[in-house]
């Protein structure tokens, strides 16, 4: 245990995701010896984030107004959305540069082992963007595991009644994968190669 | 192929052990409690990630270390290539191939291929089917290591349908305990909503359920002549011996593939699906996953009879040790090269005619390693190279050159 603040940094080291409590001290003591400005910029860096980046109303991205840069750009095709299980898929696929619609981010998958069902994800507000009956398309790009193929089956299912063409992301990403790993090429191809779903 | 040298280090009672094997036999004496298994336990693991003995990694770092490494240099087709394991209890594994590490310890199966004898095997005779389905599974795996990723992701389907039966229950359930839930169209949101989920995962455990099932009962199919022969050659040419595959599906098509046939994954998947949805009142009712290939069995019998419950302890032996061999011989024919063939504390079990028999079954293959708490148990047929092992010291007595 070190003296109360230092511990007090450490541990809130340790709740972020990924890092452990040797991490945790590895990085509070770079940050006691680091220049006072280069700390300062990251205090700025947290406090500017948590003010003023929220959520897209319309996709659930990560956006600085109400809109998020993608929903509110009009170059964007309105008639194809591309439903992703987080932000950083967003930014995964738009690397790839393939995609010129728009996205949907359910934040999270199917997954009942965690208590995660339809109800927890963004599924309603898949379906009220339906209404307006200008989306023709709409693109699967959950991730190709367990979880992700099941949420993508029963979006599936709860869309088949609206007729619109609802594709898949072909395989040739890693099974079992995360999409935001996936490499430029491998996602780009598998995007050329979306398939059509049954349901 | 074999493997030409072994290391270990924090491996079970070994802080660290250098073991020059080589092709052919080699015999490892010692008395009980020597650390004999614990060498073959590491060959295994390197095989197939996983130990005879235990369900979890723990056991097999030495006691009061943090990890252990298994290391083996294996000769294929007279290359050699290095595999190496690192085991982290509670911690991902890692692995390297040569010097470079893999991103999935999954990506070096398929270098070391092995089968493993032990007296635990009696399990397979006497046990539950738990064990006859991973005798099965393990050998599919050995076969063509993509089936640990279908193995994994049917498991993890498995799971997550059980964990949305046991949360779900109570919604689906309405109506009061026990009454079948109609097909219809359900009445309340949350029902359906539950329903439509429970489809999902339906849907997938009868898809990667049905192509489980189609690669065991292939594979059955494969192993059942080389189990026959395996046996008699034991037995001295008793009894019949059959294996016939139990499978969680409607009776018409059970009746099929308990006879021996392999229908199409198309239909296993679509048998499954039916019997999914006889069950599904059951199923709710009691928060459990009931249908799918986890739930299989194989039926192993002798002269008619089943052997477990029937057979004699002599005669489930010779079974499950006719069942490895024949697994056995399946690899070496389909693969191409020989699997390292690893027969723990069997000689000992016995008698003089089925040791010279069992002798003259294995005395061919690229690498046999065999242990004995005497040498005099193992018969002279099979005298290759020899290791005594006393107290984690393992030292050359008989060299074969
Ligand atoms: N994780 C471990 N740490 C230290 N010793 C162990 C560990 N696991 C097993 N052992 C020791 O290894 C010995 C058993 O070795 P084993 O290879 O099974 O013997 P045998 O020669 O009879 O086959 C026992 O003495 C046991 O205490
Ligand atoms: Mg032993
Ligand atoms: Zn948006």
């Amino acid at each position: 245990m070190y003296e109360g603040v230092v511990q007090d940094l450490i541990d809130e080291l340790g709740q972020l995701p990924g890092i452990g409590p040797k991490s945790a001290q590895r990085i509070a003591f770079h940050l006691l010896q680091a220049d006072g400005a280069d700390v300062q910029r990251l205090i700025t860096a947290l406090a500017e984030v948590k003010e003023k980046v929220a959520f897209c109303t319309m996709c659930g991205n990560i956006a600085q107004a109400t809109l998020c840069r993608i929903c509110a750009d009009p170059r964007r095709d309105g008639q194809a959305i591309c439903v992703v299980e987080e932000p950083k898929d967003v930014v995964a696929i738009e690397r790839t540069g393939e995609f010129r619609g728009r996205y949907h981010v359910l934040g999270g998958a199917i997954s009942p082992m965690d208590g995660i069902g339809p109800e927890q994800l963004r599924v309603a507000e898949l379906m009220s963007r339906l209404a307006s009956g200008e989306v023709v398309e709409i693109i699967l790009a959950t991730d190709p595991n367990i979880e992700g193929e099941a949420t993508a089956a029963y979006l599936a299912r709860q869309l088949k009644p609206f007729g619109l063409r609802v594709t898949r992301l072909a395989s040739g990403l890693p099974v079992g994968g995360d999409l935001e790993y996936a490499d430029e090429v491998t996602l780009g191809r598998a995007f050329e190669g979306r398939r059509l779903i049954d349901a | 192929m074999y493997v030409r040298h072994l290391s270990l280090i924090d491996f079970r009672s070994y802080p660290s052990a250098e073991v020059p094997l080589g092709p052919g036999v080699t015999t490892l004496v010692g008395l009980n409690g020597q650390g004999k298994t614990n060498v073959a336990e590491a060959i295994g693991y390197l095989a197939t990630l996983g130990s005879h003995r235990v369900a979890t990694d723990a056991p097999l770092v030495r006691f009061g270390a943090e990890q252990a490494i298994v290391r083996g240099a294996v000769v294929r087709e007279g290359r050699e290539s290095l595999v190496e394991i690192e085991i982290n209890p509670g911690r991902a594994n890692r692995a390297r191939l040569g010097r470079s590490p893999v991103s999935r310890p999954r990506e070096v199966l398929g270098q070391v291929r092995s089968v493993l004898f032990a007296p635990e095997d009696l399990a397979l005779v006497k046990g539950d089917p738990a064990s006859r389905r991973r005798l099965l599974d393990d050998l599919l795996v050995q076969r063509q290591p993509r089936w640990a990723g279908v193995r994994s992701d049917y498991d993890r389907i498995v799971k997550q349908r059980s964990a949305l039966l046991k949360s779900a229950a109570p919604v689906l359930r309405r109506g009061g305990r026990g009454r079948r839930v109609p097909d219809g169209i359900p009445e309340g949101e949350a029902r359906e909503s539950a329903l439509h989920t429970l489809h999902v995962w339906d849907g997938h455990l009868a898809g990667l359920g049905g192509q489980l099932l189609y690669a065991r009962l292939r594979l059955l199919r494969d192993l059942r002549g080389h189990l026959e022969h395996a046996y008699a050659e034991l037995s001295g040419g008793a009894g019949e011996v059959g294996a016939a595959y139990r499978a969680s599906v409607g009776e018409a098509l059970a009746a099929r593939i308990a006879a021996g046939e392999v229908p199409e994954i198309e239909e296993l998947s679509g048998g499954l699906t039916a019997a999914l949805g006889a069950a599904q009142a059951q199923e709710i009712e009691r928060g459990q996953c009931l249908v799918g290939p986890h739930r299989d069995d194989v039926l192993l019998t002798l002269g008619g009879l089943p052997a477990k419950g029937y057979a004699s302890h002599g005669e489930s032996w010779s079974l499950a040790l006719g069942l490895k061999l024949a697994a056995y011989e399946l690899l070496r024919t389909d693969l191409g090269t020989d699997p390292v063939l690893i027969l723990d504390d069997v000689f000992a079990e016995l008698d003089a005619g089925r040791r010279e028999r069992l002798a003259g079954l294995i005395a061919d293959g690229e690498q046999v390693i065999i242990t004995a708490a005497v040498p005099e148990d193992v018969p002279d047929s099979l005298a290759g190279q020899r290791f005594s092992v006393t107290k984690g010291a393992i030292e050359l007595v008989v060299d074969d050159e």
